[in-house]
């Protein structure tokens, strides 16, 4: 099966808020989108396991024209706290590229 | 709306980044109405509003202020600047007010300056919450007074209503405090009659100047310009361009949701947009739609909380590199033991991480078996205590161990590589959001003060 980093040309995270980490993943061509954009390997169950985010609050969309995935999670500790490794959330995307995709 | 579009220059995402005096030029050049840029953001954490003060440094921030105001003045059209000082508190924007007024001293130019404050009165927010008129937003619950009183400023950003009032009143430089990005950007189309889904939509759109070009290391800002049925934006350097990618993929940045963008007074829907080239370098925009909401403010607040000291080394011991996830919790369970047995209970509720730069420190992640050693390390040590002298005690009492702490204890002791003497480093304390809640107000300027300088008058006078 191939991985996230196979099928996407670029992949990002970022705050959206204070409280939200937002994820882009760009897919390679419509192909690669049309196969894959749905895949449960990119459900709020994994987003709950590698980032401990409450799965009922995981927002998941699809934007066919950019063929871009985008998954928004709530932060289990705020921005900024005394356990903050990654203030702009701008590495969290780095845990999605090796998740096998079906 | 009178005649024409509404042209509106964004010279840059963030005042302070860089705006191009070419590119100003080229902007109103090309009919530009208003100038406007939100300068601030919560990306970069509380810190800057708990202490009201601004990111960018004050030379870079005067430096493309000047160039506004100077283009402003000379162009005679209005300067509109939002979430001045990086927070948007009254104190952030007081620092931009004073160098707005060195500027016009400077350039010999006599500006009427609206300010626009939205820091908010705990008692008032208090009033608010007991009239059920504060909800929570995911993932926070409702809201407490003890969490209104532990915030050292909360501000409320503001829609567009009031930037819309002072330049209905004759501002010619408008700081206001924290906004939304896109509200500073869409209040001068709105007064001028302009059509609120392409208003709304073009500010989202622009907000972060360049960022919604194709080449966006070619210059920092746009020229949106809105009509009855939509919009269209172009960079302002000639060799930059926009397709319809680059436009339409920016309702993706820094949003948790793509399509539905919520502003004070309604949801900007960009669910049926279309988005088509006009020309080589610019995109027109058709179908975005403003749903009007009861009126809200978002709240933020910042507050300090506990305090941290650091201390780095380097490691690069192959003996540590041999397995440093046994290395990290050996020494982590000595750096407790150690602040136990010598600060003892006074220590109260501390806390000791180390973060292992090289290893997994961005992630706190166990890297899987078998991932091999890296070269070098560097240690984060990062104490937090109740007060600084706490942390910073704890810290000294960990220093001979961090330093030496061995591999195996039948060898000479090993030193780390420390960088700096004093090792540790106060910190200060820890800043952090408290609030994800929303305010009903009874119209838009309800907790908005604006406060007037005059310097036409003044001269006058």
């Amino acid at each position: 099966m191939p991985t996230v980093n196979d099928v996407c040309h670029h992949v990002r995270s970022k705050n959206a808020g204070p409280y939200w980490v937002t994820f882009d993943l760009f897919f390679k061509d419509a192909e690669a989108f049309q196969r894959y954009h749905a895949s449960p390997a990119l459900g709020a169950d994994t987003i709950h396991r590698l980032f401990g985010a409450d799965p009922a609050l995981v927002k998941r969309f699809a934007a066919p024209d950019l063929k871009v995935v985008k998954i928004s999670y709530p932060r289990t500790s705020a921005q900024g706290g005394e356990v903050e490794r990654d203030m702009h959330a701008g590495q969290q995307f780095v845990r999605l590229l090796d998740i096998a995709l079906d | 709306m009178t005649t024409g579009p509404i042209r509106i220059l964004v010279p840059t995402g963030s005042l302070g980044a860089g705006a191009v005096e070419e590119e100003i030029r080229y902007g109103i050049s090309r009919g530009a109405q208003a100038i406007a840029t939100d300068a601030g953001s919560t990306d970069s954490g509380a810190a800057y509003l708990a202490l009201g003060i601004s990111k960018n440094n004050r030379g870079s921030v005067k430096r493309d202020l000047t160039i506004l105001m100077k283009a402003g003045a000379e162009a005679g059209i209005p300067v509109i600047v939002g979430t001045s000082g990086q927070a948007g508190g009254d104190a952030n924007v007081d620092w931009t007010r004073d160098i707005a007024l060195e500027i016009a001293d400077e350039l010999g130019i006599r500006p009427k300056i609206a300010l626009l404050y939205s820091e908010q009165d705990k008692a008032v927010l208090k009033a608010k919450n007991a009239a059920g008129r504060i909800h929570a937003l995911a993932p926070l619950g409702p809201l407490e007074d003890q969490t209104i009183d532990a915030c050292d400023h909360i501000v409320a950003a503001m829609g567009p209503e009031p930037y819309m009032a002072a330049l209905a009143a004759g501002a010619d430089l408008i700081l206001g405090g924290r906004t939304t990005d896109t509200a500073v950007i869409a209040s001068f189309a709105l007064l001028h009659g302009a059509p609120l889904g392409p208003s709304w939509h073009a500010g989202k759109v622009s907000e972060c100047g360049a960022q919604c070009t194709v080449y966006r290391d070619r210059g920092s800002g746009v020229l949106i310009s809105i009509d009855q049925d939509g919009f269209e934006v172009e960079p302002l350097t000639l060799t930059n361009r926009c397709d319809v990618e680059s436009v339409s993929a920016h309702m993706l940045y820094e949003n948790s949701d793509p399509f539905r963008l919520t502003e004070p007074g309604g949801v900007l829907d960009v669910t049926d947009a279309r988005y088509a080239p006009l020309d080589d370098r610019t995109v027109r925009v058709t179908g975005s739609v403003w749903e009007p909401k009861p009126y809200t403010m978002k709240l933020e607040g910042a507050a300090a909380g506990r305090y941290q000291t650091l201390m780095l080394i380097g490691i690069q011991d192959p003996h540590v590199m041999a397995d440093v996830d046994a290395f990290h919790d050996r020494m982590l369970a000595a750096l407790y033991q150690r602040v136990r047995s010598t600060i003892g209970e006074a220590a109260g509720d501390f806390h000791i991480s180390l973060r292992m730069y090289g290893w997994n420190a961005v992630s706190g992640d166990r890297p899987p078996a078998g991932t091999p050693a890296p070269r070098e390390l560097g240690v984060l040590f990062v104490a937090t205590a109740q007060t600084q002298e706490m942390a910073s005690q704890i810290a000294k009492a960990c220093n001979p161990y961090f330093f030496h702490f061995p591999v195996a204890m039948d060898k000479e002791l090993p030193s780390y590589g420390f960088a700096f003497t004093p090792a540790d480093i106060d910190r200060g304390p820890v800043y952090e959001f408290k609030l994800n809640h929303v305010v009903e107000t009874d119209d838009p300027l309800e907790l908005v003060r604006t406060k007037w300088i005059d310097l036409r008058r003044e001269e006058a006078a």
